[in-house]
């Protein structure tokens, strides 16, 4: 079968590969561009592992084939703390707080609570449930996630008055 | 409509390793000439942390700072045999192979540094900082990963140590099934609030309040992991999750997350959690396996809040809104409030 | 999270400093990075992907194979069925000395649950496994299936599987796991109350959010590594050698970061054939299931039917308790005789009760088997006798706390299974949590302890 070249921008880099037509997102960034943070949990679209920001936006990328995407930017995990930057706040309070075990959700949770505080600096409890409420946790319960999105809003209105 | 609350409670225990034994796993440990101490192992890690309490286990045996601990897991070719993680065992029985192999490796180093301070062994300690030490002066002292270079390139020793833990396989009688099924238990302890909807049939947990009695709490934080995310699961077990729904008819199976029930972050009660500690004679520092033990208690404490709330006994699980409805409609309570 | 350090404080070395701190995890900042690798995060060079056949039906005879418009489709490289397996049938627990083999690594004459493995396609791309899968015309005659486990136990009934020769484990001779203490009729008949009640689960999924999976790969000294999310390395090394007939030194299992087990995780079910394909194909071979396969063809805990009777006395001591316990453990043996084994084991609960029968059988029906799951072989008789003890408590007007302290085990009692109770601490777990939840206790349930008191 012939391949189809692509070309967008992932964490402000630009990437051109030739792929198979069809081929979802989710895979060309783990499979082609070795940017594997991104996790296929279902590929049906229900359980948020693989969240990836699109243009801005928090799209499901096991549903999204790659051609799609042609042009768009696209922020994974890995665009938030590149080559060795310090830690976003969000990954550094989900961090002290315990907020991940086996890890898996984390990449698509913390994409997710990012987004929230990029647009909303002063969260309450149910705009942080709302914003985490399209990524399953199977191991946390929840609790320390929201507790470290709350502390992550709270270090960050910190460091904005400093 | 009217929501009504109930509470209910529920006391368990769970026994720790393989049941009946016969599940050993062994460990290795050598200093490297680097300051660092590799902990070789075959052992997962599912998420509960098992990487970071062997690594608390080892630093506190030999009394070195846990930063200096490499746990290199898991590779059959180079790991020695585990059973696996499974059955709540994994710190029970790892952690003990750790300690064996440690105290080993921890000897043979205070051998070495013995003979190049130049007092016996018995008078030397570590500091956990790093350091070894003659008990009663602190100035006289060494480098822990000068003592392992000494070893390697002067003494020709190896820093090294090797451990197993065995708990010996029981079988049980087949008359009166008289066996040993495990060396030590833990014990949790759960209270349920619920609130029923009673036009619904939908439960709300209010909140769980739960002591948990886990031998040794190794790492205090992780062990609230599991109480947390054990007490979201049993509440999910409760009320929620089914692959039958029909069972024992295998219709409308689920096969994704819109079918396959579970409470997300808005369904989550308030939570209070208390440790107990007795420690098992056979445990790591007294550690006792609680990954498993979390999840179970809410789960009847949960049932019991909704008989106490409603009166309606649901006796079979997932304990949905259809069947306390039904339950309710029995018992006439929605008629009585409909004719209101 | 509290504290409560008063209870067995004498028992607690102090002095300690590594552990009993809450270090911060080790793989955390992976997690949060990005960084930590799971099975699926590494790419192989010639990478093929495995996909199954899998039994439309409940229970069937299998009639035919014919694989030949499956082969045509570009990309396909090797389909495999049950002729290719050098030991098709096993039994995971073959390991403790658990007899018979009992389940097909694919199936060859027959299926026995929805969902079965019959037929492995190769391929180069997800897309081409795929539509060959759906080009292999499997032709079955449907036999009746039996979905209750107690309807399984009749005479009569349609037999699951032929390797066992009925519907249930044979425990030494017995047809259930059997406890015995005591003499349960006498302490029926002492008894001033007697309720006998039914339980039941349904089977439910680990659903962790990294679906089973393996990848194998040829090495160039011959030997094949397996980079995969099984929880427990050697007994998914010692069980795939056993079915490929292959020397256990030529197979290497690497691992040890899991995204969620749950006990999902130690059926070795992807391995092996993932095996069997990388050493057919000469090229790394990945199996995975889908969420789909995960949710209905991975195996679940197991339902479980539950018939608790107990003798109680009017001052709350209960007597007697008879226990009879179904596991549903499907199709295929699994982990189900131990889990039945560990089910007898924790009855009646920690309490002590003086007259204890136990029967606990292990039974097979047409549905996906059953395995391990968190809490595997106690979580169902929790639910069972925890609300067991909350009727019992209201049958005779006791406050339920008050009830379960009464009959809770302590430091030096005989349980059911014979072995002597220490190390409790049921009562003291119980007060904290009185405490905790603002449930006021009587004095005499203060006062109670693991460690005082008299003998039973």
């Amino acid at each position: 079968m012939a391949r189809v070249p692509v070309t967008f921008t992932v964490n402000g880099d630009e990437q051109a590969e030739f792929i198979a037509p069809g081929a979802l997102l989710a895979d060309v960034l783990r499979d082609k561009l070795g940017l594997t943070a991104t996790k296929i949990g279902c590929a049906q679209g229900t359980c948020g592992a693989c969240t990836v920001l699109v243009d801005g936006e928090l799209k499901l990328s096991c549903l999204i084939p790659a051609e799609r995407v042609e042009g768009a930017s696209i922020e994974t995990l890995e665009g938030l703390a590149k080559n060795g930057a310090p830690l976003h706040p969000v990954q550094a309070a989900f961090a002290e707080n315990f907020a991940a075990q086996c890890g898996f959700c984390t990449s698509g949770m913390i994409l997710a609570a990012k987004t929230l505080l990029d647009r909303n600096q002063e969260p309450d409890r149910a705009a942080v449930v709302d914003a985490i409420s399209g990524n399953i946790c199977r191991c946390t319960g929840y609790e320390p996630i929201i507790a470290a999105i709350l502390a992550a809003a709270a270090e960050m209105r910190g460091r904005k008055s400093a | 409509m009217s929501k009504v609350r109930g509470r209910g409670v529920a006391a368990v225990n769970y026994p720790t390793g393989m049941n009946l034994g016969g599940d050993p796993s062994q460990a290795l440990v050598h200093a490297t000439t680097t300051g660092n101490f590799v902990v070789s192992l075959s052992s997962t890690d599912l998420g509960q942390g098992l990487k970071t309490v062997m690594a608390q286990i080892c630093a506190e045996t030999l009394g070195v700072p846990v930063e200096t601990i490499i746990i290199d897991t898991a590779d059959t070719d180079t790991g020695p045999h585990c059973m696996g993680t499974f059955a709540s065992r994994g710190t029970h029985r790892v952690g003990n192979a750790i300690i064996m192999a440690a105290t080993e490796a921890k000897k043979a180093l205070m051998d070495v540094a013995a003979d190049e301070l130049e007092v016996d062994a018995d008078d030397l300690e570590t500091d956990g900082k790093g350091n070894i030490q003659v008990k009663g002066a602190p100035t006289r002292s060494m480098p822990v990963f000068q003592a392992a270079l000494a070893a390697h390139f002067k003494h020709g020793k190896t820093v090294s140590g090797r451990g197993i833990f065995l708990v010996q396989r029981s079988y049980p009688e087949p008359e009166t099934g008289h066996m040993r099924p495990a060396t030590c238990y833990a014990h949790a302890c759960t209270v349920a609030e619920v609130e029923v909807d009673t036009e619904t049939g939908e439960v709300a947990v209010l909140s769980l309040k739960s002591a948990y009695e886990v031998g040794r709490a190794l790492n205090p934080k992780m062990v609230e992991q599991q109480i947390v995310g054990g007490a979201w699961m049993g509440m999910s077990h409760a009320l929620y999750e089914t692959t039958e729904p029909y069972y024992p008819a295998r219709d409308h199976g689920p096969v994704d997350f819109n079918e396959y029930l579970m409470p997300g972050p808005g369904d989550i009660p308030e939570f209070q959690a208390a440790i107990l500690e007795r420690p098992s004679e056979d445990g790591p520092f007294g550690a006792k396996g609680v990954g498993e033990m979390t999840a179970n208690s809410p789960i009847p404490a949960i049932a019991n809040a909704i008989f106490d709330a409603v009166g309606v006994r649901v006796d079979s699980l997932p304990i949905t809104p259809e069947k306390v409805l039904r339950g309710i409609l029995e018992k006439g309570i929605a008629s009585s409030e409909q004719r209101k | 999270m509290e504290h409560v350090k008063q209870f067995f404080a004498s028992e607690r070395p102090e002095g300690l400093k590594a552990v009993g701190v809450s270090e911060p995890r080790s793989d955390i900042h992976g997690h949060v990075s990005g960084q930590t690798r799971y099975y699926a995060d590494r790419t192989f060079p010639g990478m093929l992907y495995l996909m199954m056949v899998r039994s439309p039906h409940h229970h069937a005879r299998i009639l035919s194979v014919d694989t030949s418009q499956a082969e045509k489709v570009p990309g396909v490289v090797r389909i495999l069925t049950h002729k290719d397996v050098p030991k098709n049938v096993y039994t995971i627990l073959c390991l403790i000395q658990v007899e018979p083999d009992d389940e097909p690594c694919l199936a060859a004459d027959k299926v026995r649950y929805k969902g079965e493995q019959v037929v492995a396609v190769i391929a180069d791309s997800v897309a081409a496994a795929r539509e060959a899968v759906a080009r292999v015309k499997v032709a079955y005659e449907e036999l009746p299936a039996v979905f209750d486990v107690e309807e399984a136990l009749k005479p009569g009934a349609p037999l699951v599987n032929e390797f066992h020769g009925q519907n249930w484990f044979v425990y030494e001779g017995h047809h259930c796991r059997r406890v015995r203490h005591g003499d349960i009729d006498k302490g029926f008949a002492e008894a001033d109350f007697v309720i006998e009640e039914r339980y039941q689960s349904s089977p439910i999924e680990h659903a962790p959010v990294e679906t089973t999976g393996c990848i194998v790969v040829p090495e160039a000294n011959g030997r094949y590594t397996c980079h995969s999310n099984t929880q427990a390395l050697f007994f998914t090394l010692d069980n795939s050698a056993l079915i490929l007939n292959q020397p256990f030194q030529k197979l290497r299992l690497v691992g040890g970061t899991v995204g969620g087990g749950f006990g999902g995780k130690v059926d070795v079910i992807v391995e092996p054939i993932a095996f069997l394909a990388a050493m057919l194909t000469g090229r790394p071979v990945k199996y995975a299931f889908s969420r789909e396969e995960e949710m209905q063809v991975s195996s679940p805990r197991a339902a479980e039917r539950i018939y608790v009777k107990d003798g109680v006395m009017r001052n709350g001591r209960i007597v007697a308790r008879q226990v009879r316990l179904y596991v549903d453990a499907g199709a295929y043996s699994r982990h189900s005789p131990y889990g039945t084994t560990k089910a007898a084991a924790h009855m009646p609960g920690p309490y002590t009760i003086p007259n204890v029968h136990v029967d606990c059988h292990c039974v097979y029906t047409n549905r996906t088997p059953s395995s391990a799951m968190r809490g595997f072989g106690v979580t169902i008789g929790d639910f069972a006798l925890e609300v067991q003890m909350d009727k019992l408590a209201r049958l005779v007007g006791i406050d339920p706390i008050e009830f379960r302290i009464r009959n809770a085990y302590r430091d030096g009692d005989m349980k059911a299974h014979g072995e002597t109770t220490k190390g409790a601490a049921l009562i003291e777990t119980i007060q904290a949590a009185s405490t905790l939840a603002g449930w006021p206790l009587s004095d005499e349930a203060r006062r109670a302890s693991s460690t005082a008191g008299v003998v039973r």
